[in-house]
């Protein structure tokens, strides 16, 4: 039945389409799918690598620009982006990775975090080349109902989990957490930490990327604000996966889910305006404090309280 | 045959000489111990030729081909593996897949690097603990599994950095079995560090002494032992025999 369970659940996300829900809900699922793709995307480098990066908004805008200027420039369609975001986002994994990977913990997260900027601020100033603040917009989009849309969120997502699964049981997923676990320790195994953090890289890289290519072609618009911010992006990238549980296989989706709905829950509340995002912080301190390994992680401890409550009765 | 040449190696961090023009030969089959008072340059040796640090001055040569401008991976490709003085095991991994990881350099799939571990496991004494994550494991297996790790590299020489140390005398026993059938089952060459002379006396064929980084004597466990400088630089009265 476990091991089942994600064949059960895809099975199950493939009929939701059927159910004729309100355009709303179909939204709401998109997106965790989506933040289900980039947390997974996330998890590989930060979960299981161990290199925390507060700078993958680089990777998804990059990713949606790559899908947003194809259709700007050549005029075809946006969905080429995909394909050609794997070659481009590469190369940009590369770049990044020479200048971040040889720095380590506190340094490597800073490092990234002033790329992600960067590339804000850049994408802003590209006025000629990429609309600057005015964006990019799709005349039209492909098709005005949801229902394709999810299908296409959810095989990449499928095939993210599936990807991730196979990497983690192969030499590449002993490498990767080794290195997390120690660097130095990894080296003198016959590691090649350079390299193989490199890979990690790579991988995070292009599939946050496709996430940002599938997120042109679905909203239609994008600019700099929207698709390389520090907090909207990469920062919620970040919690989704510290939500949900780092170094796990659901914990993203999870993470994914809990995420969306909460923003979406915080974000009707009446009278707080713009103070939701405090409430995003608290919850992550107490995450940090109470559940450090996530809900999918620290489920058992999670449950404990109930388990006692049964026990006395 | 030598292995491993180390000719005059100097590492010098700003104005320390940690190791300064230190020459010695590690042979094949042979146990080679290493020691000296704390701080005298045994451990920055040991990153020099594990290829952490780049000697200041002077070089490294495995079979004759100078390694001291590669990196510790490439050298353990090369046949060299080595444990550290602080057990680093990879603590959040179960200590099967702390073997597991480090098989990986000379196996292609999964099913083979886990066979070789479970074998290395075995030698080393660990087999009922292979499900344990390592962090919950004692400290004498511990040190035992930072010995099956390295081997599982199917190295030609291992260095082991005070394996010894902290271990009760029970534990002591063991290990020194473990190492002693290091070289007689597998003929794996042994470079050892190692505070605990009993156990240096009875295991090494040579032995080198460092003290302020610099090599103060050379010679068998008995030359060692009656060596008035060494004597005096490290051992005190009570080991003079």
């Amino acid at each position: 039945m476990k091991k089942h369970l994600p064949l059960i659940i895809f099975a199950g996300l493939c009929c939701v389409p059927l159910m004729d829900l309100s355009s709303y809900i179909m939204h709401i699922l998109i997106l965790v799918l989506m933040w289900s793709v980039i947390g997974m995307a996330w998890n590989i480098l930060g979960g299981y690598t161990g290199q925390v990066s507060f700078g993958h908004a680089a990777f998804f805008g990059f990713g949606a620009y790559t899908a947003g200027l194809l259709y700007y420039h050549l005029e075809i369609s946006a969905w080429w982006g995909i394909p050609v975001c794997v070659v481009i986002l590469t190369a940009l994994s590369l770049v990044i990775g020479y200048i971040c990977l040889r720095l380590r913990g506190a340094y490597f997260a800073l490092a990234t975090l002033a790329l992600g900027e960067i590339c804000r601020v850049t994408a802003e100033n590209l006025v000629d080349f990429a609309q600057g603040n005015m964006g990019i917009m799709l005349r039209e989009r492909t098709w005005v109902d949801k229902t394709w849309y999810f299908y296409i969120i959810l095989f990449i997502a499928g095939g993210t989990f599936i990807l991730i699964k196979i990497v983690m049981e192969s030499k590449l997923g002993y490498y990767f957490v080794a290195i997390r676990e120690d660097q130095d320790a990894a080296e003198s195994l016959g590691i090649d930490t350079t390299f193989y953090k490199t890979v990690s890289l790579c991988l995070s890289g292009v599939l946050t990327g496709i996430a940002g290519a599938f997120f042109m072609n679905y909203m239609g618009y994008i600019d700099p604000g929207v698709v390389f911010p520090l907090y909207d992006i990469s920062i919620t990238t970040v919690m989704v996966v510290m939500v949900g549980g780092a170094a796990t296989y659901w914990g993203p989706v999870v993470g994914a889910v809990i995420m969306v709905f909460l923003a979406e829950e915080i974000r009707s509340l009446p009278y707080i305006g713009a103070a939701h995002m405090t409430i995003f912080g608290v919850i992550l301190i107490l995450i940090i404090l109470f559940v450090p390994n996530g809900i999918v992680g620290d489920y058992k401890k999670l449950l404990k309280p109930f388990k006692r409550k049964k026990e006395a009765s | 045959m030598s292995l491993i040449e180390v000719k005059d190696v100097t590492m010098r961090f700003g104005g320390l000489s940690a190791v300064a023009d230190v020459s010695f030969v590690l042979n094949k089959g042979e146990i080679l111990g290493l020691i000296g008072p704390n701080g005298a340059g045994k451990t920055t040796l040991f990153n020099v030729i594990n290829g952490f640090y780049r000697p200041t001055k002077g070089d490294v040569f495995l079979n004759g081909k100078r390694v001291s401008n590669l990196r510790p991976h490439v050298l353990c490709k090369l046949g060299v593996a080595r444990t550290f003085q602080v057990v680093r095991p990879l603590q959040r991994m179960s200590t099967l897949d702390n073997v597991v990881a480090s098989a990986f350099i000379r196996t292609k799939t999964k099913a083979e690097a886990e066979k070789l571990s479970l074998e290395v496991l075995q030698f080393t004494g660990l087999s009922d603990d292979i499900n344990v994550l390592s962090k919950g494991l004692p400290l004498g297996k511990r040190k035992r599994l930072e010995i099956a790790r390295a081997l599982a590299t199917q190295p030609e020489i291992i260095l082991l950095d005070e394996a010894f140390a902290g271990l009760n005398p029970t534990e002591i026993n063991e290990q020194i079995e473990i190492v002693q059938k290091i070289r007689t089952e597998r003929g794996i060459t042994i470079l050892i560090i190692e505070h605990h002379m009993k156990v240096i006396m009875a295991v090494s064929d040579r032995i080198v002494v460092l003290n302020y980084g610099q090599k103060i004597a050379e010679g068998t466990p008995s030359e060692i032992g009656h060596n008035p400088v060494v004597i005096e630089a490290y051992l005190g009265e009570e080991h003079s025999a």
